[in-house]
Parts: structure tokens; sequence; C-alpha cells
């Protein structure tokens, strides 16, 4: 293919091209040439075509993601919000904290291995470039069915996948969920989330200024892997009878990724450059469009300097590329020597590509001819966006009807057994350990608490004990119900996570997962999930630091359940105090919180196959003064574990197993509901049998219900009157399913 | 004591192995894997990761780094050497020790507590453990499965060159449930789990791996 320039474009205005193929719609192309007074080059297509798609966009997104910055609650502890790589937040003693979710969701789905693999790559790169080390991951994943058979293909690569990579750039993988739905079957849900630390003086910023100042490319060399990701794979629903999309997975090497971390913090370390981004979704494209338009505005880039892998790319997949480890540096002239010297060190191919201009446009060169010749704010963030009709579907009300408090219930001593075996045994609440025990959790050595922990713990001061925990939640099912309340229940479990430990909240992160924003019953689940965030940071005064949305998850035309997966960060003074989610000796068990009849959308009905009727209530208050009182009271409790998914008896089941003990528990009322109910605001602790008084005291004082439920030990589960279950039954029912299903 | 803990691009934990030379009361020199300088250390750690990504197979080139070539001389001397999991495979591909790592039975990289029996107490690096000591550290590798041929299996076993073995089930396939091995002198020990990652029980299952390194500070070897 002849190169086109801008030259050639001007002179040939009706020239056909490809913006159809490239994913743009009619009007977006218009746009196009009505901003550059002419037809696009084919590279300028390409560009405008990536970085105006849904995933860099955020065209449909945007007018409902304002709320998030108009209803921010005030905030001392936000450093950097949205609209950076990744939000920061300040933990005190001079440290900042970073973290982010992301999706690579349909990579993940046909090429599991390299999709789930890049994806942890990808938010570690994010978490990076804001000049922090990266300090833990977290993956929530959900899939189809766990006996369906693609789900045997899928989740065992994607474990492999975040393994492989995560393991091999030395940042533990602490937590994050498994959870089974058949809604998931062909759109599976790969969300990675990272945290990373540094000092408030090491925040970098994606921009770049200061006229004569070098623009760098560093990192791995350029290939024809992930051409056109962002436009083909995230913004697009699979269609059998298109062509398979295999060539448009990037593919990772942790090994390059892990020399890029430490060769980067050796660089910011010596205060060497004065912007940086990395190349994700849509490569060059977006890291010189964004960091032109962030910065002065102008930028010249010699794109035939670009190190490739493969010679003969052309300049358009160039632009578009998205292979991985790679990042972009805006290194001022009088310390490029410095630079590139570290780059050596660590075997980085380190290239100057471009430089800051004093102008206004980014221009691309090819052997001397421009090729691009854009305004970058154009490309980087004022692309289109679309006030897209949502309404209620009209099958919702028939949904909310017909609600699991209906269902005919297990009554007797013996079915209440089964059902209690039925669901410990469950994919959804089966132990994990097959799946975590792939993941390096160990490494860096700052590991306090990891899954099963309600919340990962993580220590980021050897000498003063200072840390962080950090959970990720979101029942799908609660918010196909009532994307409202199922938003923040998803908020109040994460934060309930967080409190579980004993750490203290401070941010929200989320990443938005839905089906296809152009079906106006989807938009309504988006729009009132993001209204429901965005109410619910406000009412907790936890600012919204940043988050991602994943739209066209669905296969054909239905949708996935609505996931809005809600990341949050606690601090805890000092990780020593941290409560642990086992325990050790003789314990009484108490119950924070009060349970009421709500078993829609719970894991029980989910067994009897019933998905209708409304979703436990939610407290923002009453789960801030849970937060509350476990922070005051961490060093009188022995352990605890938030109540959520299985209710009462999964959380004590799940207390017991880690625990390698039994219980006798005595439940007044209807054993069945006290046991099977999935109301919110509840947390379980297990107390020194001298410190119960004074706890129970304590939280009556703070205004929270308690229930003494019985004591620990023993080698049953035993409900006095109801039912007794041996412990090992119950070990060999909730650990033999997950190896069953993938070994 | 002034303990050499090696990096290699790809190396990961080597904070932690310096971690560990610290709270044992001692201090941690890092070494670059381009230098040959051994900086007049005492012992060198060669920690866990996946060094020069494992190319070719794990530890296989960076075995023909500066840094290994002065380590390889020095060793021979009697400089005591502790390989840890990478580390180990790098040993066995330096001949420092015998046999090969091989991937794990399961196929699966498996990160767990594991219990190991302590069998030879008079190296180097376990000098100041119990005979029979049962201890539980972290093992988390691919690659952790031991292989040799019968004629040197019989020489690990008959010479007491078995360092330590896996208790319980055998989590890798490794022949004899070997999960460590010394040379004939005793300086030079080869173990696939992590004693640097059990040095603090709030931070690993346990503080039994910290003794791996008290041993040094008081062996002399």
């Amino acid at each position: 293919m002849a190169l086109d320039t801008v030259l050639i474009a001007e002179s040939s205005p009706d020239t056909p091209q490809p913006w159809r193929e490239l994913g743009l719609k009619e009007d977006e192309y218009l746009r196009i040439r009505e901003i550059l007074g002419r037809r696009p080059t084919s590279s300028e297509l390409a560009m405008y075509s990536v970085m105006w798609s849904e995933h860099c966009s955020y065209k449909s997104s945007k007018i409902h993601l304002r709320q998030f910055g108009e209803k921010a609650p005030k905030s001392d502890a936000l450093l950097v919000g949205i609209g950076e790589n990744a939000g920061v937040v300040d933990v005190g003693q001079g440290y900042a904290v970073t973290f982010k979710v992301e999706s690579h969701n349909h990579p993940s789905f046909i090429e599991p291995y390299q999709g789930a693999a890049t994806g942890v790559g990808g938010i570690v790169r994010d978490i990076l470039t804001m000049g922090a080390r990266p300090v833990a991951i977290l993956d929530p994943l959900r899939f189809g069915s766990a006996d369906a058979p693609d789900t045997k293909r899928v989740l065992p690569g994607v474990v492999a996948g975040i393994g492989g990579y995560g393991n091999c750039i030395g940042v533990p993988t602490v937590g994050g969920e498994v959870i089974f739905d058949k809604s998931y079957l062909g759109n599976p849900l790969v969300n990675a989330l990272c945290v990373g630390v540094m000092k408030h003086e090491d925040i970098k910023l994606a921009r770049a200024s200061g006229a004569g100042n070098l623009v760098v490319l560093f990192g791995a060399k350029t290939g024809g892997d992930g051409i056109g990701g962002v436009s083909v794979l995230a913004s697009e629903t699979f269609d059998d009878k298109k062509p398979t999309k295999r060539p448009a997975v990037q593919v990772g090497d942790p090994f390059t990724e892990k020399v890029l971390i430490e060769c980067s913090l050796e660089i910011f370390k010596e205060d060497l450059v004065v912007g940086i981004q990395d190349l994700g979704g849509a490569g060059l494209s977006c890291a010189t469009s964004e960091l032109a338009s962030a910065g002065t505005g102008g930028m010249r880039i010699a794109l035939d300097r670009v190190p490739l892998r493969d010679a003969n790319l052309s300049p358009e997949e160039i632009l578009m590329s998205e292979s991985q480890e790679r990042m972009c540096a805006v290194v001022p002239p009088n310390k490029i020597d410095r630079f590139l010297e570290i780059c050596k060190k660590w075997d980085v191919v380190a290239t100057v590509i471009g430089e800051v201009t004093s102008g206004v446009r980014l221009e691309i060169t090819w052997h001397g001819e421009v090729i691009v010749d854009v305004p970058p704010r154009t490309v980087a963030h004022d692309g289109p966006v679309y006030n897209r009709p949502f309404q209620r579907p009209s099958t919702q009300e028939e949904l909310v009807a017909n609600g699991a408090e209906r269902l005919s219930r297990p009554k007797s001593g013996s079915e209440i057994s089964a059902a209690i075996i039925d669901l410990i045994s469950s994919p959804n609440m089966a132990d994990k350990s097959w799946i975590t025990s792939q993941y390096d959790r160990y490494v860096q050595g700052n590991t306090v608490a990891a899954g099963p922990s309600d919340a990962a713990v993580i220590r980021i001061d050897e000498q003063s004990f200072l840390g962080v925990a950090v959970a990720t939640d979101c029942n799908g099912r609660f918010c196909k119900l009532d994307p409202y309340v199922g938003t923040q229940l998803a908020l109040a479990e994460a934060v309930r996570n967080i409190a579980a430990t004993g750490a203290q909240p401070l941010a929200i992160t989320n990443c938005l997962n839905f089906g296809s924003p152009e079906d106006p019953g989807v938009m309504w689940q988006f729009a009132e999930s993001v209204r429901a965030l965005a109410d619910g940071a406000l009412e907790m005064g936890l600012p919204v630091t940043g988050g991602n949305v994943s739209f066209y998850n669905q296969t054909g035309d239905v949708a996935i359940l609505p996931t809005p997966v809600v990341g949050v960060l606690g601090v805890i003074d000092d990780v020593r105090r941290a409560i642990p989610y086992k325990f050790t000796g003789a314990k009484d068990l108490i119950l924070l919180g009060e349970t009421l009849e709500e078993l829609s959308g719970g894991e029980w009905a989910d067994r009897q196959g019933h998905l209708g009727g409304i979703p436990p209530r939610v407290d923002l208050q009453r789960e801030l003064a849970l937060a509350r009182f476990m922070f005051a009271q961490r060093d009188y409790i022995a352990a605890a574990h938030d109540l959520s998914d299985g209710g009462l008896v999964i959380a004590l089941l799940e207390m017991l197993l880690n625990s390698q003990t039994g219980a006798t528990i005595s439940i007044h009322g209807d054993p069945f509901m006290h046991l099977f109910s999935e109301s919110a605001g509840r947390i379980l602790l297990a107390v020194n049998p001298e410190d119960a008084n004074y706890l129970v005291g304590k939280a009556t004082d703070a205004g929270i219900t308690t229930t003494r439920l019985g004591k620990s030990g023993g080698e049953n589960f035993e409900v006095s009157g109801v039912c007794s279950i041996s412990m090992l039954h119950i070990r060999d029912a909730n650990q033999s399913t997950i190896p069953a299903l993938f070994s | 004591m002034r303990v050499g803990v090696v990096t290699f691009p790809g190396t990961l934990d080597d904070h932690d192995a310096a971690r560990a030379v610290r709270y044992a009361g001692g201090e941690a020199v890092p070494l670059w894997h381009g230098d040959s300088d051994l900086q007049g250390v005492s012992g060198v750690i060669l920690p866990g990761g996946f060094s020069y990504g494992d190319y070719l197979r794990c530890g296989a080139i960076a075995r023909f780094s500066p840094i290994m070539n002065s380590i390889i001389s020095a060793a021979e001397q009697g400089l005591p050497v502790l390989g840890i999991c990478n580390g180990f495979q790098v040993l066995c591909e330096s001949h420092l020790l015998p046999g090969a790592l091989t991937r794990n039975v399961g196929l699966h990289f498996l990160c767990r507590d594991q219990e190991i029996e302590i069998v030879n107490n008079e190296s180097a690096w376990t000098a100041d453990f119990g005979r029979g000591e049962i201890i539980t550290i972290p093992l988390k590798n691919g690659e952790g499965s031991y292989q040799c041929d019968e004629q040197t299996l019989r020489d690990l076993e008959e010479n007491n060159r078995v360092i330590a073995r896996y208790v319980g089930v055998n989590p890798n396939g490794s022949r004899n449930a070997i999960a460590g091995i010394t040379n004939a002198r005793g300086n030079v020990v080869g173990i696939m789990p992590h004693p640097e990652h059990a040095i603090d029980p709030l931070t690993g299952p346990t503080s039994d791996g910290l003794t791996f390194f008290t041993s040094l500070m008081k062996s002399r070897v």
C-alpha cells in the first residue's frame, strides 16, 4: 500500500476510506473530516478510530460518569483524581497509594491465557506509570456455569495466565473473586486490580510539556500483535459468523515487564522524566495524543524510529499496535544520557522518537513525510459523546414481583443439613485454593493477609507497619434485580470487607461490566449503577479515584448480569493489629447486625435456579458504623468475617474451616431464614470469652445489634435442636468441587 | 557478617532474601549479575525468581553471567552459597549441585505452606536446626520437581547430602521427596521452598526459615 500523507489527503478528498471496518460510525467519520478540514490520512483514520472507540473514549458512559465529579465528597486524601492513569490517595507518613481495576474480558474469552496475562500486565503498567511500585494484584473473575464445557477451556487458561504473568513480575496476587453464572458463558469477565505505593513527591503525571523535551519510547519492540484490539474487541459484540479474532489479542512477556518495572523505578528515583505514559489499549496513538493533549499540545514524532519486531509493519499498524511492555516518557535533553544509561543497565531498548514542540499540533512523520497532523485534544479527549436512550425494561416488574421469599424452604433438620452441604459444595461457595495456589501471594514479603481473607492486607512500611487493605465485590444478581441497590450493596460489601480487617476505608475504584450500551435496558442498568455508586460514595465520604467501563459484554442479544465491580482501599496504621480471618483456641461467636427475611438474589435461591424479587436492603450509614466499631475494637477481636454470599451459614463455615474447628450455635426464630438470609450490614466475630461482654456492650453503645451465636470447638457444626454435621464432611464437600471440575 | 544477595534480570525475591539476612543480624550486600566482584562477602544467596525470564531452561542463562563465574570459583574454595528456588536451579545449571529441577507433576505453579523435614543439619545453612526437625515454609514454583540419575540419588542419600525432604504429600514429584540438597563439602545448598518468606509470622506462615540465615551467621564454614 502506498504511503498516505497529509499532502496526498489534501489533494484527494474523495478517496474511499475503510472507516466502517475500523469501527467508526458515519457521523464520526464526517466529524473527523470537519475537524481536519480535509479527509484524514490513513494513519490519522487509524488513530481516531482506536481513540474514539468505546473502550478509549467512554463515549456512551461519559455523560453518566460526570456524576463522580459532580457528587464527589470532600476528601483530604485525594491527591490525583479521575483522568490520570490511576487515582492516588494519601495514606499518611508521606506515602501515597494508587489503585485501579481494568477489564480484559473479550481478549480472555478468545485466548484465555494471553488475554488474562496481558490484562495483568496492562494494569500493572498503569500503576507503574503513576511513579509507584506495584505491590499487589487482585483478580475479580466471572465465568459461565462451572460444569459448562467452555468454562473448562476458559477458566484454567485465565488462571494460568494471571499466575504466569503475575508470578513472573514479582507482584503478589492476593485476592479477588471467582464467580460462576450462566450469563458469563460466552463472555467471561476478567478484571484485574493493581495497588501501587510511592512517596508523595514521586507521583508522575502523563503530560508532555516543555518545548525541546524529548519523547522516548522504551521497553519491548513494536510488533503486529493486538492491532485494533480496543476498537475491534472491546467495543463490539461477538458474532459467530465473523472470522476468529485471535490475532487482535496481544501477547505478553512478563520478563520484559519485570525489567521495565525495575528500570522505570530507577529512572523515577533520579527524577529524569517530566511526564510518562504506558502503552496499553490503542498503543502509540493513545500515548502520543494523550501526552500531548494533557501537556502544552505540540509534539513531533518520527514514527520510522520506532524499533520494530516486524520490519514490514506499515505506519498505520505501528500506530495501532498494542504490543505489550512499552512505555513512553518525556525527558529533558540534559537528562537523556542518564536515562539511556539506566535503560542500558537493564537491557531495555530505549529510543528517542520525537520531541515536544512549542506548537499545538501532534505531527507524525514517516521518513520525513508528514502522515499525521492533528490537534491532539481532538483525538484524545474530544471524542464523540452519546446520550444513549435508556429505559427500565418492561420485564423488570415481573422479575421484581417474583421474590425468592415465596419459594418452598427446607424445614426439617435433615432438609436444612442437605441445604447446607449443597451450598458449601456449590461452585460459587466452594473452596478456591485450587485457583489461588497457582498465584504467588508471598513475593515482596509484605503480605499480611491474602484470600480467603475478606480483604488483602499489605504492609507498606517495614518500620512503622503502616499498611493498606483492598477488596473487590459485586453480586451481579442483586444488580440485575435492582441495579441501584445492587451497586450500593457491592460498595457496602467492599467497605465491610475492609472493616472486617480493622482497616479504615479510604477510597473507591470500579470496573463497570455491562452489556451493549445500544440496548436501552442495559443502558438503564448502567445509568442506575453509576448514579448509585456516585450517591454511595458521597454518602460514605469516600472519593471515587478512577474506574473502567466495559460495554458489549453479551452473547447475541443476551447481556451478562450487570456487574459493577467495586474496589475499596483502606488504610491500617499498624498491620500487626489487623484482625485475622481465622482463630485458634475456644472462642465465643457473635453476630453484628440485623438479619431480615432477605433471600432474593442470594446463593440459596440461585441453587434453586431462581432469580427474582428485590435484593437485600442497604444502609450505608450502618456500614460506616460497623467500620468505625471494627477499627475501634480491633484489639479485642480474635477473628472476623463479613456476611455476604450465602449468609450466616457460609460465613460461619468458612471461618470454622479456616480455623480447623467446629462450633455449636443456637438460633432463635426460623433457623433456615437466619442461616441463609443475605441481609447486608453484618459481620461475624470470634472473640475470647472474657472479652464477649465488653464487646457486646460496646456494640450496643454504637447502635449495632448483636447476637450471641454460641461457641467454637468440637468436630461438628451443630445448630442446637436443628442439625449437626461433621466438619470433616463439610470440609470434603467444600474442597472437592473445584478440583473435580478443573483438575 | 556481610552476605551477598545476587540480582539477575528477572530475580524476584532479592529484597526478601536481603530482609532475611538483616533479620538474622547480618548485613545484606547487593550483587549485580553483570559485575564479577563479590565485595568480600562471607556468603552468597541466589534468590528466587525467573532469571533472564527462564528462557531456554530455568537458570540456564544466569549460569553464564559474570557474577556466577566468581561465585562458582569462590564456592569451590568453600564460600557458603544458598540457592533458593530459581537459585537452586542456577546452582544445578552451574554444576555446583547435581541433578535438575523439572516441571511440577501437576504441571501447575504451586504456592502453599509446605512442611519439610531437615535431614542434614551439618551444612553451612542448616547447622542451627535440630536433625529431623520439621518446619513449615512457603513453596512457590512451577518447576520444582527434583530429578537426577540413580547413581546421583544413591550418592546423595549415602553421603547425607539431602538437606530437606517434603513431609506428607510430595507436592511436585521430586525424587525421594527431596526439597533441598548440598554439595559434598556442605557449603553449597540448594532448596526449593522459600525460607526467606518464613522469617516473621506476620508475613509468612512461621519464622522457621530464619534458621537458615542464623545458621550461616554462626557457622563460619
